[in-house]
């Protein structure tokens, strides 16, 4: 390896992870918001042959049913995004409470809180959302609902750790002798104090979110046809890749770009907030228990 | 030690009894009777009640879950609802195709990772460690059955057409009569794990690279092939045992995607078949061992951990 290659990628490194991140996933937002409304054709509308290869009328063809391929990529996005929001912050707000509650009260409240999530994480958590649906049914807000509950436990954990750590802070001891309301010491003392891993929750769990929702959608437990679905899609397109790559590939790789995107932006923004923070030991992740699974693992800081 | 592993394993247990627990009470409670269902809507009143009676739906809900349970447990988990199979017969070959899967993934991706990380390690901040660690990066974001399809996309169908976009096996016969239908699948399961075990060996061996003890052998004039191998590589795969075992109890979900994006005939596939077709034998049983699989290989990790923590093998530990 000569030199300038390596500087080359120094260079390009140099780049802030976090700003390339915010651009992926804002083209990602808009191709799936603004999408809808500046959609060419009809997204159910049968416009030609099936697997047509891209032309000017139709830039990346048509699909199994000879449907514009682009009109379906920017109809198919606004649902999977609303569904991993919604089910992001459920399952980040609902972690949070307990794992807040469980940090500040301690004792048989913690152990109660803590032991229920040991026993939600040692399930598949996948396998039993599938065995959910299987029984109820593809419906959205089932989906949206599982994906919450998958992340709650995991952040319970992570904010039990953060809030431990604030509530053996002078200052917490300080309102606690002057014998403030608990509610109020977890509103103005607490919750400031633990929004670097509020941030980074939020963000990496939107990764995994749109991860899990798109997947499911994908085996065909998400949006139903002939709605337009970036999940739905690559599964009833897959059939054609040999004639037409383009209804798969346009899909994945916006879902793709989400999920990077999304994960280089929180992780940048987590060495933003953890460099500029009162406390460097209040750092994001840093008791992220091996119990959360591999996705964890993800701001392992290979860009640093 | 010997009581936290008894603790974890008895917590392991229980936590299967639960999910067994959860399996059999979200199949029954839910609408739709098991016996309309294999005999169709036209049914008479009669022949529903002699497959009630066969089913052991006319008994009481513990009575069946210990009967279900029981036979699960014996290698009995009834018939399948769809064709009237011996539920055993059907799911255990998928389970040697998906294993089959597993265990080659590990075979390549154990090495290359570890090999990848002792690389990366051995000169940090150089152009392969970037390198690598970006693509790392990347691989870790990717969802698995991007991955796949990704994979499918440029070996199968469009770029270069080398290999099959999809695993058929022929009814009966084994994986390895067309061995090139498995690339596709453990290449895709290899860079799913990669990433992770990677960036674990790559960071345990650039602290012990750094270490007073491997710094005393370099000035002994250790070679510096000895001193990766010998001296720091036992030390950093010691911790990664657990990752190693955390990576694939994360499989148990994720081969379920894979195999559906290659038709792969394993567990995972049948799973989402089973569910289309409201199967609920065959998604009983195997939900109960994809969670085995899971709650095992979490214990795994968590032996693992107390065994190759000096502090915690001695008994220290409060928190299971």
């Amino acid at each position: 390896m000569s030199r300038p290659l390596s500087g080359v990628v120094a260079r390009m490194l140099r780049l802030r992870s976090g700003g390339v991140g915010l651009v992926l996933v804002l083209v990602v937002v808009l191709t799936a918001f603004v999408g809808p409304f500046v959609a060419p054709h009809s997204s159910t509308a049968f416009v030609g042959m099936a697997f047509a290869h891209p032309s000017p009328r139709y830039p990346f063809g048509t699909d199994v049913l000879g449907r514009d391929t682009l009109s379906r990529v920017l109809s198919g996005g606004w649902r999977i995004l609303v569904m991993s929001m919604v089910a992001t912050v459920l399952g980040v707000s609902t972690g949070a409470m307990f794992g807040i509650t469980a940090g500040y009260s301690k004792g048989v409240t913690d152990d109660a809180i803590m032991r229920t999530a040991d026993v939600l994480m040692a399930f598949p958590q996948l396998i039993l959302a599938l065995l959910f649906i299987s029984l109820i049914g593809p419906k959205l807000w089932l989906v949206t609902v599982l994906v919450g509950a998958i992340h709650a436990p995991q952040v319970a954990r992570v904010f039990r750790g953060a809030t431990l750590r604030v509530a053996a802070e002078d200052f917490v001891r300080h309102a606690e002798s002057l014998g403030i309301a608990t509610w109020r010491i977890v509103l103005r003392e607490i919750l400031p104090n633990v929004t670097t891993p509020l941030m980074v929750e939020l963000g990496l769990r939107l990764a995994y979110s749109v991860t899990l929702i798109a997947g499911l959608s994908f085996l065909g437990f998400g949006v139903q046809p002939p709605t337009a679905d970036w999940g739905s899609m690559i599964n009833e397109n897959r059939i054609g890749l040999m004639a037409s790559p383009w209804p798969v590939l346009i899909p994945i790789l916006l879902i793709a770009l989400m999920t990077i995107g999304m994960n280089l932006l929180t992780d940048d923004l987590a060495r933003l907030m953890q460099g500029r923070g009162r406390r460097a030991d209040t750092a994001p992740l840093d008791d992220a228990p091996s119990a959360a699974g591999p996705e964890m693992m993800v701001t392992g800081g290979a860009l640093r | 030690m010997r009581r936290l592993i008894a603790r974890r394993l008895l917590f392991g247990l229980l936590t299967l009894f639960l999910v067994s627990v959860v399996i059999f009470a979200a199949t029954e409670i839910l609408p739709g009777n098991a016996a309309r269902a294999v005999l169709g809507r036209d049914a008479t009143q009669a022949a529903l009640t002699a497959m009630e009676k066969k089913l052991h739906l006319d008994r009481p809900l513990t009575t069946q879950y210990a009967l279900w349970l029981g036979g699960v447990l014996t290698g009995n988990p009834g018939t399948s609802l769809v064709n009237g199979e011996n539920v055993m017969a059907e799911v255990m070959p998928r389970v040697k195709n998906s294993l089959t899967l597993l265990v080659l993934a590990g075979v390549f991706g154990l090495p290359l990772s570890v090999l990848a990380g002792i690389l990366a390690a051995s000169r940090p901040g150089g152009v392969f460690d970037n390198g690598v660690s970006v693509t790392a990066l990347g691989l870790a974001a990717t969802p698995e059955f991007v991955v796949g399809l990704l994979t499918i996309i440029v070996f199968a169908t469009s770029v270069f057409r080398w290999l099959p976009p999809v695993s058929l096996v022929a009814p009966g016969s084994s994986v390895f009569a067309r061995p090139e239908i498995l690339v596709l699948p453990v290449l895709t399961l290899v860079l799913v794990i990669f990433p992770y075990l990677f960036r674990m060996i790559r960071g345990s061996m650039v602290e012990i690279l750094q270490s007073d003890y491997v710094e005393m052998a370099r000035l002994k004039g250790v070679s510096s092939t000895r001193i990766i191998f010998v001296h720091a590589l036992p030390n950093a795969v010691a911790p990664s045992i657990q990752v190693m075992a955390l990576t694939f109890a994360y499989l148990a979900g994720g081969v379920v995607l894979v195999e559906y994006v290659f038709a792969y005939p394993g567990i995972g596939q049948s799973l989402v078949y089973a569910i289309f077709a409201r199967d609920v034998p065959v998604i009983q049983f195997e939900v109960v061992l994809l969670s085995a699989f899971y709650v095992g290989l979490n214990i795994l990790a968590d032996v693992a951990t107390v065994l190759v923590t000096p502090k915690l093998r001695a008994g220290a530990w409060q928190t299971p």
